[in-house]
């Protein structure tokens, strides 16, 4: 039924030539006579399209282009072909984007990296500082404590999290204790095996694995749901009716994050070191008198106070880089993504980096 | 069984008629939305439908094309069963529809020359990148957005420059078929009288058939072939607005003469 765009060329006697268009000028058909009609290197006077059975814009298109860069007369069209090309005719030239040379572009992006990072870090500053003063005005305006949203987010920071924090942490007791009992066997000293389970899980690990999961729970979706709140404008309808976002969105997530984050780490140790302790009954043949007697004889109190000195800041950063991050999205549905990514691979990061300060820390003041 | 249903589709479709929508029915939990809703669009013609607001205007857009499986009744779109499992076929007639989304529904993080040449790379990845350059500039010429429109990002774009962005990545395709959400919905009259404009002269040049949900009672003077009056969970009365002036639809009679209906009446009549 329909034939493929197809031309003939015909010459005329003053040495020009002439374009019998034929069959489907639609988009459907055009690809290989678009690049056919591109190398053309003959003088066209004239383009014939009587025997064009179907013709769409793309199809007048193509015949207005090839008329135009030949300076050849369109002859015989259709009235439906005629109105087509005459619409599509006004098009004019695309702007596009400016090109720039490859060396440049790299050396412009380190440096807009550079500029990004600053500014970031100085944004966060501010936010960190906005975060602040709102909690002070709130503490002397008590009424403005959004306690119902508190309680919410205690819901989904903490209770919620007891599922997945608990079986990670026994998990990672079991570990922890295989690992120290294949090792201290060497030295016949299996029993120091409780030992390295006790003060690592109260130390560091407790703290440290909750405030990962708590990242990547709730950190990621503090940032992907102010983010998306960002997109849709209702924080700035927030800020037009006179709400504080940081006061109604950032403070209570961040509290929220501070106070559940230590007990999310109590209760990640407990469970670590249960973990721990079945498998030295299992393996080392420790029962769990045994080893509970042991554990308290072993770790100092002082290492529980640095796990639950540690977890609340560590709550604080991840909430606050979480929300920092939705609110640094603009624009489109990408960036939610971007900056969700973001928020927890910061949180991480600087909770990383801060056990390590607080590492040195808490050794230098004699708490080791 | 079979035989009889081959029978009845292509049978009542012809080359006139573009949409035939027999016995819709859609329902949400409790809350029926459409009950035996029958609907006819014929080729060549700008379609109003209107209806109070939640009388599933949008659900019956959505039904046709295919975003929302009702719970009973035939939707023939060009002759093609929609309903059956020819999933081949549904594809086929998707390339000869254009659809315009509400809020545009561009794709945030393309270009809009991009978005244009989203459905074109879909269909006819054999495209070369010139002419895929030069079939959105057409495109965006047509909708009437200026060349330098086409470098941008949707969130660079006014709202009625992102619905005429909208329209021209619905005509990547050259479709026989548009379907317009509320076009004029959030746009200034200037602008709305000028995406009215558009799209009679889109109809006119292109001999678009258009599907148009409004509640611009300008739009509907000013364009509209035909009107189809949604309530009562179908289509109470379908035709030119003279006609549905004279059905006693008490619906009808509060849209089409209240204040802002008699006004647009004026003005379509000069």
């Amino acid at each position: 039924m329909s034939d493929p765009a197809d031309y003939f060329e015909e010459m005329t006697e003053q040495g020009g030539v002439i374009l019998h268009f034929s069959g489907d000028w639609t988009i459907a058909h055009i690809s290989a006579i678009d690049k056919r009609l591109r190398q053309l290197a003959v003088p066209v006077t004239g383009v014939d399209m009587s025997q064009v059975s179907a013709i769409d814009t793309v199809g007048a298109w193509l015949a207005y282009r090839t008329a135009s860069e030949h300076q050849a007369e369109i002859t015989k069209a259709t009235s439906e072909a005629s109105r087509l090309i005459s619409e599509v005719s006004g098009s004019s030239v695309m702007a596009s984007r400016p090109e720039i040379a490859p060396f440049l572009r790299v050396i412009a992006e380190i440096g807009e990296a550079v500029v990004v990072a600053f500014t970031t870090m100085l944004q966060f500053m501010g936010f960190v500082g906005q975060v602040v003063a709102s909690l002070f005005s709130v503490i002397t305006h008590p009424g403005r404590l959004r306690l119902n949203a508190i309680t919410q987010r205690f819901e989904m920071v903490g209770v919620r999290a007891l599922g997945i924090v608990g079986l990670m942490s026994f998990f990672i007791g079991i570990v922890i204790a295989q690992q120290g009992a294949v090792q201290l066997k060497q030295f016949g000293a299996e029993v120091f095996t409780i030992n390295l389970v006790g003060r690592l899980t109260f130390r560091e690990l407790g703290v440290l694995m909750t405030a990962i999961m708590v990242a990547g729970r709730s950190g990621s979706a503090f940032a992907a749901q102010i983010g998306t709140m960002k997109i849709t404008e209702e924080i700035d309808a927030m800020r037009t009716i006179g709400v504080s976002p940081i006061e109604a969105l950032v403070l209570p997530r961040t509290l929220a994050t501070v106070l559940m984050m230590p007990l999310l780490a109590f209760y990640s140790s407990i469970i670590t070191i249960i973990g721990g302790g079945l498998l030295c009954w299992a393996i080392l043949d420790i029962p769990p008198v045994t080893f509970i007697q042991r554990l308290r004889e072993v770790t100092p109190m002082t290492d529980f106070y640095v796990g639950m000195i540690k977890a609340p800041i560590f709550g604080a950063i991840i909430a606050m880089a979480g929300c920092f991050q939705g609110m640094q999205v603009e624009n489109n549905a990408e960036e939610v993504g971007l900056k969700t990514t973001l928020a927890v691979v910061q949180a991480i990061f600087l909770v990383i980096v801060l056990d390590a300060f607080f590492a040195i820390f808490f050794s230098s003041i004699g708490w080791d | 069984m079979g035989l009889m249903d081959r029978m009845d589709g292509p049978d009542r479709y012809n080359r006139d008629i573009m949409i035939s929508v027999r016995g819709l029915h859609n329902q949400f939990g409790n809350q029926v939305i459409h009950e035996n809703l029958d609907l006819d669009v014929k080729r060549g013609e700008i379609l109003g439908v209107v209806g109070g607001s939640g009388t599933g205007k949008s659900v019956l857009m959505r039904s046709i094309i295919g975003l929302q499986r009702p719970d009973a009744g035939e939707i023939y779109v060009l002759g093609e069963n929609l309903l059956d499992d020819d999933i081949a076929g549904d594809q086929e007639v998707r390339r000869r529809w254009g659809v315009l989304f509400q809020g545009g529904a561009l794709f945030s993080t393309l270009t809009v020359a991009e978005n244009i040449k989203v459905p074109l790379r879909e269909f006819y990845p054999g495209m070369s990148a010139a002419l895929l350059d030069e079939i959105a500039r057409t495109k965006l010429y047509l909708s009437g957005l200026p060349a330098d429109a086409g470098c941008k990002y949707p969130s660079e774009l006014s709202g009625g420059m992102k619905k005429r962005a909208g329209v021209a990545r619905a005509l990547a395709m050259d479709p026989e078929l548009l379907f317009l959400d509320e076009p004029t919905a959030g746009l200034d009259p200037i602008g709305a009288a000028k995406f009215d404009r558009l799209t009679k002269e889109l109809k006119e040049t292109l001999g678009l058939t258009v599907f148009l949900i409004t509640h611009d009672l300008d739009t509907l003077h000013a364009i509209c072939d035909r009107v189809a009056v949604i309530a009562d969970r179908r289509v109470i009365a379908i035709g030119k607005i003279d006609d549905l002036l004279a059905t006693q639809h008490p619906w009808i009679q509060e849209y089409f003469s209240g204040p802002r209906g008699r006004a647009a009446h004026r003005a379509g009549a000069l």
